[in-house]
């Protein structure tokens, strides 16, 4: 529930008499608020390790594939090999990604950037 | 099996040629309603921002499924199994690149195009002048690639075998593609991608569910009867056939695999896409409509290679004319005849039209706003001043697709394709990831990096095996476009250049950046991640 509320005593509350003009100054003010450190570290959290592990999967698929062919070939059932179906969970892990990081922005991310882009077009910063 | 001579024309040119042209009015009436609607610049580069999630999704989806890919893929898979299937993977993956670090904070920050971004967070004209000389680059590669496949199609499906008769057919593409850019603007391209990304994913679904039909919808069947068919046996059905030959052609897929799934986040006329929607969520939303089509696709083609080498044969795919990219119109005229050929034709060549225009409507957007509006003229001018430009440049590219269309006909579609996405990964990915995330990054960085990238990427090809050197096909790597053996400056072994191109367009960035005697502008950087991150200051949509 925290996080929905508005973080008055932080570096937002003390910024309210800028002129939205001076948007210059606006912007790094809204860059040293609670709020944005919060969106900016939890987008991080997400993005930098799951970027890590798909090129990481990706890669291994590919060594694999082209360093130990013999490795691929092994029957799973009838003609089906290990090499089918590792290329068919890169297409598995692709899917739940995207939908894993479309679900996990709209609840964890949207509320918070909703808030601080309506203070910052309001002029609180 | 129909009796069907190789080298010959497949169906009736008469019927395939009566849905194209259905297709061809249809789009036609599309982009000509969609003019009445343009009349700002926002309007004719982004579609009036005010396209949903899931239309753009799919708009993205028929501007990335290629011919090559619809085609080629299918084709590659056709003629050596396996590894044709590492290639589409390669494409799916580097959408997540995308959608995790492009797709938001481009929506966010720029404008019209590529170059907005780095200039935002840069703020100078050289950077936006190296920005565009790279969009231009890459849509080049990507528009002959398009224009060679259309070729190879049309001497396969409309019985023209004459030079001159092809010559003829790639003009009135030409004409048509200039016809929907310079009308329908970006709003009429966006529905053009529609109807053609719709009626792509019908037709390779139906073929698919045709292909299982015939094996008793059971994949290891399918994989049974293509093996056993196929010349080389159980060795299509795992990798290795094309790339495993020698050592060299393993690193060259290595790096062939580096370029496809880095290069998807740097391709200029994906990025364009991503501002006709409202905001940086429907982007979001758009990215992820399209990770489904084109993953879904894919699969779709895993199943239509492996038919076609089962039901089609090497033999015959190898003898017909544009080779591997008849695999598919072949499979579909063994299945459902002439009237499923007409189809699948049709399908094609909506697709090389729409790809073209999607390639078109970019290149002169990235002339307009870029190189005339910001370079040339420095923000001096007013919006209908651009839009004429726009215009005027997609004639001028129209021209340039045909003629170097006509010129590139022999060339492998697969080839330039992933050239185009070595070329997007070198020199336009470092510097759209050091803009949005590196406080550091400087003019010269970005400079470096750029330029860096896009020298290297293009002169290693024009030193490589492609180029000069190889007198014969060997494995995956086919002839020299110089076949002369005493021509041979082929000092670069493998033919895709993203293994080296890209790391070094990384560390010029860098190393640009720690020598430039400007340090970074703080402030600049903090606006540029405020409205990357909050969406604030954005150009919204027409809805919201």
């Amino acid at each position: 529930m925290a996080l929905f509320q508005p973080a008055r005593g932080t570096a937002g509350g003390t910024e309210v008499t800028q002129s939205a003009r001076s948007r210059a100054s606006g912007y790094e003010a809204v860059r040293a608020s609670r709020d944005f450190w919060t969106i900016h570290r939890r987008l991080g959290s997400f993005v930098v390790p799951a970027c890590v592990l798909l090129l990481g999967w990706y890669f291994l698929f590919v060594i694999i594939a082209v360093f130990a062919p013999g490795f691929m070939r092994i029957s799973v059932f009838g003609d089906v090999n290990i090499g089918l179906c590792f290329g068919a969970l890169q297409f598995v892990s692709t899917f739940a990604i995207a939908l894993g990081y479309r679900r996990w922005a709209h609840r964890r991310l949207d509320p918070l950037t909703d808030r601080l882009r309506q203070r910052l077009e309001g002029g609180r910063y | 099996m129909r009796p069907l001579a190789a080298a010959e024309t497949v169906g009736t040119p008469a019927l395939n040629f009566v849905i194209f042209a259905f297709f061809v009015l249809v789009t036609l009436v599309i982009a000509v309603s969609a003019a009445g609607k343009n009349k700002s610049t926002t309007d004719y580069y982004a579609g009036g921002r005010d396209f949903t999630g899931w239309q753009n999704g799919i708009a993205i989806g028929g501007d990335y499924l290629s011919a090559a890919s619809f085609l080629g893929i299918a084709g590659i898979i056709a003629l050596s199994g396996y590894d044709g299937f590492l290639y589409s993977i390669g494409f799916l993956v580097g959408w997540l690149l995308v959608l995790l670090l492009v797709s938001e904070p481009l929506r966010n920050t720029g404008r019209y195009t590529m170059a907005d971004v780095i200039d935002l967070r840069l703020r100078a004209v050289p950077v936006r002048a190296a920005a565009a000389i790279s969009t231009l680059t890459v849509s080049f590669f990507y528009l002959l690639a398009q224009m060679a496949g259309a070729g190879a199609l049309v001497s396969l499906l409309l019985g023209v075998s004459s030079t001159a008769g092809q010559d003829i057919v790639l003009a009135v593409v030409g004409l048509l593609m200039i016809f929907y850019v310079m009308v329908g603007g970006m709003r009429g391209t966006t529905w053009v991608q529609i109807v053609k990304a719709s009626i792509l994913a019908a037709g390779a679904a139906v073929t698919t569910l045709w292909v299982l039909s015939k094996s008793g919808f059971s994949l290891s069947v399918l994989l049974h009867h293509a093996a056993a068919a196929s010349p080389a046996g159980s060795a299509v059905l795992g990798p290795g056939l094309e790339y495993g030959v020698n050592i060299t052609s393993k690193f060259d897929f290595i790096s062939l695999a580096l370029s496809l799934v880095l290069g998807t986040a740097g391709l200029p006329h994906v990025l364009m896409r991503l501002y006709t929607v409202p905001n940086a969520r429907e982007a979001r939303r758009s990215v992820v409509w399209t990770i489904w089509l084109v993953g879904l696709f894919y699969l779709c083609t895993l199943v239509l290679g492996y038919g076609a080498m089962w039901l089609v044969g090497g033999k015959q795919i190898l003898a017909a004319p544009g080779g591997g990219d008849s695999a598919v119109p072949l499979l579909a005229y063994h299945l459902g005849g002439t009237i499923l050929l007409g189809i699948v034709a049709a399908v094609a060549f909506a697709t090389i039209l729409a790809v073209v225009a999607g390639l078109t409507i970019t290149a002169s957007a990235c002339f307009a706003h870029d190189v005339y509006a910001g370079v040339i003229r420095r923000g001096d001018t007013d919006p209908s001043d651009e839009v004429r430009v726009a215009r005027i440049t997609a004639v001028v590219i129209g021209i340039v697709a045909v003629v170097g269309g006509i010129a590139a006909k022999g060339i492998d579609v697969a080839f330039l394709v992933s050239l185009a996405f070595a070329v997007a990964a070198s020199a336009n990915l470092p510097s759209i990831l050091y803009s949005l995330f590196w406080p550091r990054f400087t003019q010269r960085g970005a400079l470096w990096s750029i330029y860096g990238g896009l020298i290297s990427s293009v002169g290693l090809i024009v030193f490589s095996p492609i180029v000069s050197g190889q007198a014969t096909t060997v494995g995956a790597i086919g002839a020299s476009l110089i076949t002369n053996p005493h021509i041979n400056f082929a000092f670069f072994p493998l033919n895709n250049p993203g293994l080296v191109s890209i790391p070094l367009a990384f560390f010029l960035g860098w190393l640009g950046t720690v020598t430039d005697p400007h340090p970074a502008d703080a402030v600049r950087f903090a606006r540029m991640q405020v409205r990357a991150l909050t969406g604030v200051g954005a150009e919204r949509g027409g809805r919201s």
